[in-house]
């Protein structure tokens, strides 16, 4: 009973803590926003508009009105899902983002797939065989992994694996080919392409993704490795491990069924974090592959002060942090009986 | 004596790295008996109950004999020894709140014993697991089984993990100073459990401890040990009677309820003990 309560009082100290959050976050994309040495009435009527229509266009922003005003205003907007126009392209923010947004998502969810898989074994490999040599293998290749540039990785491999030996696919999502066969459902083009029942292009993108998720989850697993070892080493220090090998249990067993369920909890921590910043677009890996993305995106409307959009994609980069800080604690709450 | 279960001799340990021997030459017998190793930190006594399990990966075990029952346990294959862990030795860890794992209920903890050496369900082994944390007095196992560790109090803790290591019947266990964590009130407790389970069985119990009045109640026999070494050997009744000043003083370091008021001796350590070789 009592503990029911407690928990109930978490939960709502949980959702709370998210407003509040969520709250400061938008006073973040306002004032950065505001801050922005570009400026939005300039880049909406042109350099050579005459100073009525400037002073008209300034008025039609709500940019003559005190800040708070206007914050309320960005408030409101905000929760009615109004989001702006780009100036770019003429369209609502929301609408091109969500455009690129599944491109990013897929290469990211590949790249965590592919990071976390190798990374978490390798770094229980290393941890187990602390010092000897394939301890120092591990942490050489993660080494590489960690101090390689991905834009120039990113060319060789490219030079290498598509140029030369034709192995995998080049730029873009799909071979030129094929773009515009599948109608855009979900965004996600394994998932368009298999509901159309276009194999070719199935495979073409799978070709496509592989090697910038290849390289992305490599350089993520190097950060995965050592934060795994570390974790596990100390793990292994533990009493409750001398307990396990007490009872008979080999070295293997000792790890994955002891060892190893006691580090997921800070496993899930890491994962999310690294997933998180590979969905808020890796810019250069996006730029090398041609890869229509959030990163991309986002660089792009930096540069030239399209500042809904920027506005709008710091404000998602947010949601997915807070998202997936929430989702971490969930993992916990599953992982962890004392949390519970 | 013929029927001892173990038997070793002239025992040295190195840690990896070290310079000097963590044990150095250590000989003792055991039977089905009550021995009890005393020593201060540091003496090597906890090393030499690790060592004997064979748990120490970077140290370096040698020994002129390491008898247990019908094997050599210095020859055995890491693989052979996991055969020999918990089933026919197994030791007890001092603190409860660490030796459990902290995220597996306790009735898997102590299940995972039994389902180690023997083929059985897991349903088996989980009866074992229940009739067992009943024979070290836990009332209602069937609930504590399904807790967690951070679920119960120290004193039950260390209840599971003598159920947890007496699971398979062994016929040695290494006790390495199971009460030291433990609130004064429940050691006793605990350690008549400890005590009546180890008698019933027949098994031969070492009782590693820094506590001298713990060891003239619950051994029949006591290694004195320091600095690696054991340097006198006596039965624990006659621990009054010791012969060697360093076993005096650490009596005499020993407060007394109704004993003077005057400060405690100091411990002497002279540099000579440590070349003395016992018996």
């Amino acid at each position: 009973m009592s503990t029911r309560r407690l928990s109930m009082q978490g939960a709502i100290g949980h959702i709370g803590t998210i407003l509040v959050t969520l709250l400061g976050l938008l006073v973040l994309t306002f004032i950065i926003g505001r801050m922005m040495p570009a400026d939005p009435v300039r880049a909406m009527v042109g350099e050579d508009a005459t100073r009525e229509t400037y002073e008209q266009v300034f008025r039609s922003l709500g940019l003559d009105r005190p800040l708070w005003e206007q914050f309320f205003y960005y408030l409101g907007d905000v929760l009615t899902g109004n989001f702006g126009t780009s100036i770019r392209t003429g369209q609502p923010v929301i609408q091109d983002i969500l455009h690129v947004m599944p491109a990013t998502i897929e290469l990211a969810t590949f790249a965590i797939l592919i990071g976390a898989g190798i990374g978490v074994p390798m770094g229980v490999i290393a941890a187990v065989n602390k010092d000897r040599w394939l301890d120092h293998v591990v942490r050489v290749l993660s080494l590489f992994g960690h101090s390689m540039p991905i834009f120039w990785t990113g060319m060789i491999a490219l030079i290498v694996l598509y140029a030369k030996l034709d192995l995998v696919g080049g730029s873009g999502r799909m071979d030129q080919f094929y773009i515009g066969l599948v109608p855009e459902t979900t965004g996600f083009l394994l998932i368009d392409s298999l509901l159309a029942g276009e194999m070719d292009v199935f495979w073409s993108a799978v070709n496509h993704l592989i090697l910038p998720a290849a390289l992305l989850g490599y350089s993520s697993s190097a950060y995965i490795t050592r934060m795994t070892r570390s974790f596990m080493l100390d793990q292994l220090g533990q009493e409750y491990i001398t307990t396990a090998r007490v009872k008979g249990l080999s070295n293997r067993q000792t790890v994955w069924r002891h060892a190893f369920g006691n580090i997921r909890v800070q496993l899930v921590t890491i994962v999310a974090l690294a997933y998180g910043s590979l969905l808020e677009g890796a810019v250069l890996i996006e730029t090398v592959f041609a890869w229509p993305g959030f990163g991309q995106y986002l660089t792009s409307n930096l540069i030239i002060g399209d500042m809904n959009a920027v506005m709008t994609c710091v404000l998602i980069v947010g949601v997915i942090f807070i998202a997936l800080n929430l989702l971490s604690d969930v993992l916990y709450r599953l992982f962890d009986p004392r949390t519970r | 004596m013929t029927s001892s279960i173990l038997e070793v001799e002239n025992l040295h340990i190195r840690y990896g790295g070290a310079a000097t021997d963590a044990v150095r030459g250590v000989s003792f017998t055991l039977g089905r008996e009550r021995l009890g190793i005393v020593g201060e930190s540091g003496s090597g006594k906890s090393t030499v109950g690790r060592g004997l399990l064979r748990l120490l990966p970077s140290a370096k075990i040698t020994a002129d004999k390491l008898r247990f029952e019908d094997v050599d346990l210095l020859s055995l294959s890491e693989d052979q020894m996991l055969g020999v862990r918990g089933r026919r030795m197994s030791m007890i860890l001092q603190d409860p709140k660490f030796s459990l794992n902290p995220i597996r209920k306790v009735g898997d903890q102590v299940a995972e014993t039994y389902l180690r050496h023997f083929k059985c369900s897991r349903q088996d082994a989980r009866e074992k697991a229940v009739a067992m944390l009943e024979a070290v007095k836990i009332r209602d196992p069937e609930r504590v089984c399904e807790q967690y560790p951070h679920e119960i109090s120290g004193g039950m803790g260390q209840r599971v993990m003598i159920a947890m290591m007496l699971l398979a019947d062994p016929d040695v266990v290494i006790a390495d100073e199971p009460t030291s964590a433990l609130d004064v009130t429940v050691r006793l407790q605990v350690l008549n459990i400890l005590d009546s389970l180890v008698r019933d069985r027949g098994i031969g119990l070492i009782m590693i401890s820094h506590d001298l009045n713990l060891v003239r109640n619950f051994c029949d026999r006591v290694l004195i040990m320091y600095a690696g070494r054991v340097v006198e050997t006596l039965a624990a009744r006659d621990l009054d009677k010791a012969q060697h000043p360093y076993t005096r003083g650490l009596l005499a370091a020993q407060p007394r309820i109704g004993g003077t008021r005057a400060p405690l001796a100091v411990l002497d350590r002279r540099p000579e003990w440590l070349e003395e070789v016992s018996r």
